[in-house]
């Protein structure tokens, strides 16, 4: 209900604004909703948010899994961690754009060297946090696992993974904002499709109504995500918390 | 069934580079059915000895032998228990061959049957210690390992607690090493006495008790503690 509250405000703002501004720099909602049902009615929409849906998966799985393991390694590893922090810093630091600009020009206006553009920028910040939970894992619990001979799988999946997933859960979260950040970028510098491309097309145009109408979309497919899937996921996570009295 | 242990010495480097001497020689051995009792000052090490005998500690001098395939079973002075997974799922995640049948005595005897799907956090110390012994007697040890089970609890639920371990230890044959600072536990739950001296800790003096378990009167376990009370002091 709150929600729903909060969102008329939203649209009654950019209303308001509208108003003030002009048609021109700022369409009012309905010009945007139209131009809404117009591209969903040729599918162009679902079109281009579906090559962009399909990118933030596979760069998103991509760097979850190898940072999750690289993080993993370097908070129980000295030697990976005296060996791996330099190229952290250095990738932490790296601005998404140069990525991308690389990799399109390494690997030419590809669907590969767009998706690893956006995977190497989610990649350190996942190994970071994941680093810091390896490092905070219990050696208590450890040494109760192997007094108890548990086997490796085991141990992975009842003592140690547990005790990662509010990190798993923090990695995802920060992961997917960036991941939703930068994959517009990348699709508007070299990708034929998507949201990002869309976008840059209505800004070469001036069409703010499209541009709108593309940006909409997309913060919607997002808050869906959101709250379909990132929330549930974190309350069943932590649903042994919630029930200690 | 039997357990060697011939420690030569343990130490640890501190932070700062320095050597701290934990454990000086002891050497004894243990057989099936015995109960091993290590009796001694807080901070001597008994902890330190226990996780070289589980095989958790293996940068020592000296060997200990166990028989091959020998199952450990052990109690930690805290309870540590998965946090995550319920009660039930704590032990049968150190013990998936146990029998339901098993499973439910022994929860029944540590009176746990009404909390097998509560989650640790849910739980007192005395319920969490409890759990922990569950687990520990789940997997049917060959070797058990107890430590400090009965400390900080309150002197009627430690003697509930105490009677409990007495009935579960008596009814298997197996190895069981007792770590306590309480005469009046090492006295009604062991068959040989092992008292270490501060740090380094060494074997001050070792008591075999010939009366089984079971057969101790009251007045056999005062006795006992009276002399053995006067004769750690002299040592100590």
């Amino acid at each position: 209900m709150l929600r729903l509250l909060s969102f008329a405000l939203f649209i009654a703002t950019w209303w308001i604004a509208s108003l003030l501004v002009g048609d021109a720099k700022l369409p009012p909602p309905p010009v945007v909703l139209a131009a809404m049902t117009a591209e969903a009615r040729s599918g162009a929409l679902f079109l281009n948010l579906g090559a962009t849906l399909a990118r933030v998966a596979l760069a998103f799985t991509l760097a979850m899994t190898l940072g999750s393991a690289i993080g993993y390694l370097m908070g129980r590893v000295r030697l990976a961690d005296r060996l791996g922090d330099p190229w952290l810093i250095l990738l932490l630091n790296l601005p998404a754009l140069v990525v991308i600009v690389l990799a399109y020009i390494w690997a030419g206006l590809t669907e590969v060297a767009a998706i690893f553009a956006i995977a190497i920028n989610k990649l350190p910040t996942a190994v970071v946090t994941l680093r810091e939970g390896a490092r905070a894992l219990d050696p208590a619990l450890d040494e109760m696992a192997t007094a108890f001979a548990f086997p490796r799988g085991r141990t992975f999946r009842h003592v140690i993974l547990p005790q990662l997933a509010p990190y798993i859960a923090a990695a995802a979260r920060s992961g997917l904002s960036l991941v939703w950040k930068i994959v517009l970028v990348a699709e508007l510098l070299g990708r034929p499709n998507g949201v990002g491309f869309e976008i840059g097309v209505a800004f070469q145009l001036f069409d703010i109504p499209l541009l709108l109408a593309y940006s909409l979309s997309f913060a919607a497919v997002v808050l869906v995500i959101e709250t379909l899937l990132v929330q549930p996921f974190e309350t069943r996570l932590s649903r042994w918390r919630l029930r200690a009295a | 069934m039997q357990l060697e242990v011939d420690i030569k010495g343990k130490s640890f480097e501190n932070a700062a580079g320095k050597r701290h001497d934990v454990l000086d020689r002891i050497a004894f051995t243990l057989s099936a059915g015995e109960v091993g009792v290590v009796f001694g000052p807080s901070g001597c090490g008994k902890s330190t000895l226990l996780k070289i005998l589980a095989g958790l500690d293996r940068n020592y001098l000296g060997r200990v032998v166990h028989s091959a395939g020998a199952r450990l079973g052990m109690v930690f002075q805290e309870p540590r228990l998965l946090p995550w997974r319920s009660v039930e799922e704590n032990v049968r995640l150190a013990a998936p061959d146990v029998a339901d049948g098993t499973l439910s005595t022994l929860f029944d005897v540590l009176e746990l049957s009404a909390h097998r799907s509560h989650f640790p956090g849910e739980l007192s110390l005395g319920l969490a210690r409890r759990v922990a012994l569950a687990r520990a007697f789940a997997v049917e040890p060959d070797f058990l390992i107890l430590d400090e089970p009965l400390a900080s609890l309150d002197n009627a639920l430690a003697g509930r607690l105490r009677d409990q371990i007495a009935a579960l230890v008596a009814s298997r044959a197996m190895m069981t090493l007792l770590v306590t600072h309480d005469l009046d536990d090492a006295v009604r739950l062991g068959d040989r006495l092992l008292f270490l001296s501060a740090r380094p800790a060494r074997i001050l003096h070792v008591e075999t008790i010939t009366t089984p378990r079971a057969a101790r009167s009251e007045q056999d376990i005062e006795a006992l503690k009276s002399r053995l009370s006067q004769l750690d002091l002299a040592n100590m």
